[in-house]
Parts: structure tokens; sequence; C-alpha cells
């Protein structure tokens, strides 16, 4: 174990005065560039058993010649068009609900704050209620629409409420905003399912969250998003640094507090809104990965944004992978699966190092 | 053992010299063993709030199928002897659940106010410990199981809600419980059992899920005296030992160091607080189901409208009472579908704070 008596890599001081144990696990950028390149070994090892695991097994070595193989029969055919698919879904949405959730506790400086802070699951599942219940929506590829409207419009007007005033966007304010509209929409939208049995039946299952059956027309269209809201995160990176220290010293040392805000708020708003719309909220991936990488790294958000982009999707890879063995040939939903495979790790970080601040 | 007296209160640093204006007035009690100041705004705050929950209870004791006038409510509770049938309607049918209300609520609002003081954080409540997801656990299973009769779906809303608790806090435990760990052990847990609630809610018939989907929401309809008199006593016997627990609170929010340098014992008042904050808001929920945002808001709400510098006890007990009794009052008679209780809280509570966010922000530009 490391002693206190090392520089502290993070700021702000011990809570109880116990001796600071704060040098994350990869301490140098050597170490820290070996961690990611293992972890992407880790993505690529997931995705590949992602493509071969399901209720029809299929050998790595018949994956690799299906690869190739492009006649869409047999093996082919269900490695092309349907292990694939949902493969790269699942890397989508974890890439985008990992890095949403690591802008948003920086900006908000906040370790409870998650993507759906924002509003975007409240809004994302208020639209989908009243597609469901008012225009009778029932397919995946009627929600995607609604759940993406729904997620851009109540983060605008969780920013707007959260924004009011000369100081612009208050982080605190801006939580508070977002919590408070979210548990009125879900509020709403617990009542209208409670007196619409039907409605009640299909959002249980949209509510479990998915990436079964999002085949290439549900994800290309939202896949531009993403793409958006990554770039962004990728510019926003290093002001966010800066942002750590407080509005005050961040522009102090030049860093521009208001546009930075508004690029992550943007940012989050395409990814969490995106991978929602595609499929249905999945909690804990935005919360808990960049936790762990914050440990695994150190304070750089350039570095949590790096580790958050491969260890997210391997969350979300790995919990489906787990759905669809446990419980053969049935499946888990993979947003049920998430919290009970990466709640353990967390638990098992948490109770090992201290828990490195913002 | 220390008792709380004049020796221990001078030591805390919010206490101002004797004839210094800090601009606001207060109000000091000073007793032998006790002192007490209170902020004149606090004051007014309070009684006001006070004076609202009693119009709102008095309000939803006399509407109903049978219509009564204030009058007659009164008549009915001084067991006037021409009450009659009136006496039967308000003692025996309405006012359980008019008490439940003011009651549970104000017990939310402490705890809420515990936990948000605790943890230094304006999102925290109960839930942040996995108690309310714990006690939906329990309930679900009674339910889906064997269907489950009041009581039962109480007793394992208890079970659930106090194991998944304990479990929480022994996680966290490492040389004492840190405010952030106790945070991080209890969002993973509750992640875990709000996985299973929604596996269990759909494997469910779906009859069956959507009566849990309401006890879930949080409902008052089942009140009976019975019930209030057990859930009373036991909120009433935990909030007067939270009153002789509020002075170390406030000085653990100083942090851990200048608490125990202010003469608290951190480590054995934090885990009081939490054993009250848990107990207070597994009494609501045995009797009510989770009734989730009051907690949340409450205290948010009246450090808002009493404008302390951070989150007080009773004015959040206060707004709590009133949340849920005004809640009840609107889910039972002043819609025109039957809702339950829960889903109106979170609907008035949120919306009232999001224009409270509102409004600070406005006065302050």
């Amino acid at each position: 174990m490391v002693s206190g008596t090392h520089a502290p890599t993070a700021p702000g001081p011990g809570a109880n005065g116990a001796p600071v144990e704060r040098r994350p696990v990869a301490s140098s950028n050597s170490r820290r560039f070996l961690g990611l390149l293992v972890a992407v070994a880790v993505l690529v090892v997931l995705a590949l058993v992602s493509v071969a695991v399901g209720s029809k097994n299929i050998p790595l070595t018949v994956v690799l010649a299906a690869l190739a193989d492009h006649t869409g029969q047999g093996d082919a055919y269900v490695v092309w068009d349907m292990r694939i698919p949902r493969t790269v879904t699942g890397l989508c949405v974890g890439i985008a609900l990992g890095v949403a959730g690591a802008l948003i506790q920086a900006l908000t400086r906040n370790p409870l704050a998650d993507p759906g802070i924002l509003g975007v699951n409240a809004g994302a599942s208020f639209a989908v209620a009243l597609g469901v219940a008012v225009f009778g929506v029932s397919s995946i590829s009627g929600y995607v629409w609604f759940a993406f409207a729904g997620a851009l419009i109540v983060t605008v007007a969780v920013y707007v409420i959260g924004s009011a005033g000369r100081g612009g966007a208050d982080p605190v304010q801006l939580t508070l905003a977002g919590v408070a509209l979210g548990a009125v929409l879900g509020g709403i939208v617990t009542a209208m399912v409670l007196l619409d049995p039907q409605a009640f039946d299909r959002m249980r299952t949209w509510n479990a969250g998915s990436i079964v059956g999002r085949g290439w027309d549900i994800l290309l269209p939202v896949l531009p998003f993403l793409g958006i809201g990554v770039v962004l995160s990728v510019v926003a990176a290093t002001a966010l640094n800066a942002i750590a220290l407080g509005d005050d010293l961040a522009r102090s040392l030049g860093a521009n507090v208001t546009r930075t805000r508004i690029i992550v708020i943007v940012a989050v708003t395409l990814l969490a809104g995106g991978a929602t719309a595609i499929a249905g909220p999945i909690g804990f991936v935005g919360l808990m990965i960049p936790h762990i990488a914050r440990w695994l790294t150190g304070p750089d958000q350039r570095w949590i944004l790096a580790y958050t982009m491969v260890l997210a999707p391997s969350l979300v890879l790995a919990a489906d992978i787990l759905g669809r063995i446990v419980n053969r040939p049935g499946e888990f939903p993979v947003g049920i699966v998430t919290a009970i495979v990466g709640a353990p790790v967390l638990i098992v970080l948490v109770r090992r190092r201290r828990a490195s601040g913002l | 053992m220390s008792t709380p007296s004049l020796d221990t209160s001078t030591a805390v640093p919010t206490r101002p010299p004797a004839g210094v204006d800090f601009g606001h007035r207060t109000f000091v009690l000073r007793g032998a063993r006790f002192g007490l100041r209170w902020r004149a705004r606090t004051l007014v705050v309070v009684t006001v709030l006070a004076a609202l929950t009693a119009a709102v209870t008095t309000w939803a004791l006399a509407s109903g199928t049978y219509p009564l006038t204030p009058a007659q409510v009164w008549a009915a509770l001084m067991d006037s002897p021409d009450a009659g049938f009136a006496r039967i309607v308000v003692v025996e049918w309405r006012l359980p659940r008019a008490l439940a209300a003011v009651v549970f609520g104000a017990a939310l609002g402490v705890a809420g106010a515990v936990f948000q003081s605790l943890t230094r954080n304006p999102l925290a409540s109960p839930d942040i410990i996995g108690f309310s997801t714990g006690a939906y656990t329990g309930a679900l299973i009674v339910i889906i199981l064997t269907g489950g009769s009041y009581l039962q779906v109480a007793g394992g809303a208890l079970v659930g809600g106090i194991a998944t608790a304990a479990m929480v806090y022994l996680l966290a435990w490492r040389r004492g419980v840190q405010g952030f760990r106790l945070i991080i052990v209890g969002i993973a847990i509750s992640a875990v059992l709000g996985s299973f609630n929604t596996w269990l809610m759909l494997t469910a018939d779906l009859e069956v899920a959507m009566s849990a989907a309401v006890w879930g929401a949080g409902t008052l309809s089942g009140s009976t005296w019975e019930h209030v008199a057990i859930g009373g006593a036991g909120v009433a016997v935990l909030l007067a030992a939270m009153a002789f627990l509020a002075p170390g609170l406030r000085q653990l929010e100083l942090g851990d160091d200048a608490a125990m340098a202010t003469g608290a014992r951190a480590e054995p008042v934090r885990l009081a607080v939490i054993v009250i904050g848990v107990a207070l808001t597994a009494t609501v929920t045995a009797a009510a189901g989770p009734i989730t945002f009051v907690a949340l808001a409450a205290p948010q709400i009246a450090r808002r409208v009493a404008r302390t510098p951070g989150v007080t006890l009773v004015p959040a007990a206060c707004t709590g009472a009133l949340l849920l009794a005004a809640s009840d009052l609107i889910a039972q008679h002043l819609l025109p579908v039957t809702l339950p209780v829960g889903l109106i809280t979170v609907i008035i509570g949120g919306g009232y704070l999001v224009w409270l966010i509102v409004h600070e922000i406005r006065r302050r530009a």
C-alpha cells in the first residue's frame, strides 16, 4: 500500500484526517498507457465473445471465418445480422453513457451526478410514455425519436432553469433543477401508466434497458449525434481540468468557464440522449465507470475520458454476455445486469482505496 | 457520558458573543442545562407552516363523499354530543389517514435533513443508504410470491429495508464510516436491488405488477387507527431522540476534525443519527410504502423558505408534514382520478423546488 508521505495527486483535503492515500493505481503516463492497452485488449476479447456467445454458441474460429464470409447463410447470418449489430450497439451505448457520466461529474463537481441528473432519462421516458399512451407507438424504431426528442427538450429546460440569472449555470442549481424536474416527470409517467395497463406493460419492458434487436436502421441515424458528442468531450477535457479547481481559479487560469459548460452540456445531452434513445435507460454505467477510471488514472480528465471510453463499453458488453449465459435460452436485459456486474467491483474498489475526490 | 449543557454549546462557533449584531433577530431561551437560540425568521416560518398544515388537515377531514363544514369537523373532534354521525366519519374514517400524512411527512422531512446534513450533499436522502430500494424489494417479493396482506407487506418492507441498510453500513465500514464511502456503497447496493426490482416487475403478471407499482409509489389509502398508533408512537420516540442529537449533528457539519475539537464524538453521533434516520424512514415505508421525494425536497424547501445557512430539522419536519398532508388532500379529493400520494408529492414537491430555484436565482441576479 502506498503511504501518506507521497504528494497527493488529487486536490482537496482528507475528510477525517486519516493518512491520505491518493496515488492512483497507474501513477505515471507510461503505466497509464500500458493500462489502457490492457483495457483495449480486454474490450476486443469481450467484443469477440459477444459475437460468439448466445442461445446458439458459435466457436471463435467459425466467427472469424464468418467475418470474412458475407454470404448471409447459417452462422454467417447469425453473426452479421444479429450478433454484430448487437455488439456494436453495446459498444456505442457504453461509450456514450460512460463519457456522458465522466463529463457531468467533472462539470458539476458532484460524484453523485450521473447523466440522468440533467433529466435525460426522465425526458426520454416521459416522451416514450406519451408516445405509448397517447399515440399508441409500440415498436423500438418508434420509441427512438420520441426518446431522443424528450431527452433533448428536458435537458434544455433543465439548463434554462439552472442557468437563469447573471452567473450562468451554477452546478448546484443545475443538479437540483435536474433532479426536481426529473422527479416531476417521473411522477407524471408513473401516474400515466398506472391508469393505463397496456402502457404500463410496454413501459416496464422499455424501462429495463436492452440492446437486443436494435438493427442498423435504429443505430445508424443516431450514430452521428454520438460522434459529435465524443468529439465535443475531447475538446472540453483540458478545460475541465481547470474547472475542477473551482470556477474562480479556472477563470484566472484562462479557462472559458461558460463556453466549456455549454460544450459539455451539449455533449452530455447528445451522448446520453442518443444512448437512451437506442437502448432505453441503462443505469450505473455513466455513474460508476468514471469513478473507476479516476481511481486508476488520477484526476486528469484526459486520461479519465480515455479509460472511460474503453471501460464503459466493456461493462456493457460483459453485462450483456452474462445476461445471455445465466438464463439460457432466455435472456436478462442488459440494463438489469450492468448494476449486478458493476456494483461488486465498485464496492471492492471503494473499500480498498480512499475515494478520490473530484 | 456527556450531557448537553451550556458548556458544550458555548463551544459551537456559530454562537455569537453577547451584543454582536449579526443582521438577523434571534430569540434565546436559556435553561439550567439547555440553551435554545432561534432566528426570528425561522420561528415565523415554522409557525406559518404549522398553521397551514392544520388548515390543510381540517380541509381533508371535511371533504369526501359525506361533506362537512369546518365547524362540524371541530365539533366532531371535540367530541361534542350533537356531532352524531359526523363523529364516526371524522374520527373513525378520516382522522387516521390525515394524521398519518402529518406524522409521516414530518418523519420523512427530518430523515432527509439528517442525511443531507451528514453527507453535506443536497442530493442525499435516506434512499442513498438503500433503504427505500431494499424495502421495495422486500415488499415486491411478498406481493409477488404470496399476494400479501397489509401487515405482511409492511413486514417484508421492514425486513428488506433494514437488511439493506445494515448491509450498506457494514460494507462501508472500514475503520469508521466516511460519508463519501457510505454514499458510493449505498448507490452500488441500491443499483443492484433496483435491477432486481425491475426484473421482478418484468416477470410478474400484469395485475400483480401494477398493484406492486401502486405500493411502490407510496400510498396512504390503507391507514387505520392501529397503523397510525404504532407508526406515530415510533416516530414520536425517534424524533425525541433526534432532538438530543441535533447539536452533535450540527457540529459534524464542520467536518470530523472540527467537530471533535468542539467536543462531539464523531463516530458514535454519526451512527446514532444514521440509525434514527433509517428508523424514521423504515416506520413510514412499512406503513405507507416508499414515499420518496419528501425526504429529498422538504429540507431543501425549508432551507430556502427559512433562509437558514444549512438544512435544519424543525423547519424540515414542518415542511415535510405540510407537503405530505397537502399531497394526500390532492390525491384523495381534488383530482378526477385517485392516484397514490407518492406521485403527488413528487409532482408538487418537485415543481415547487423548481420554482424556488428559479426564484432564488432571479433574486440573486
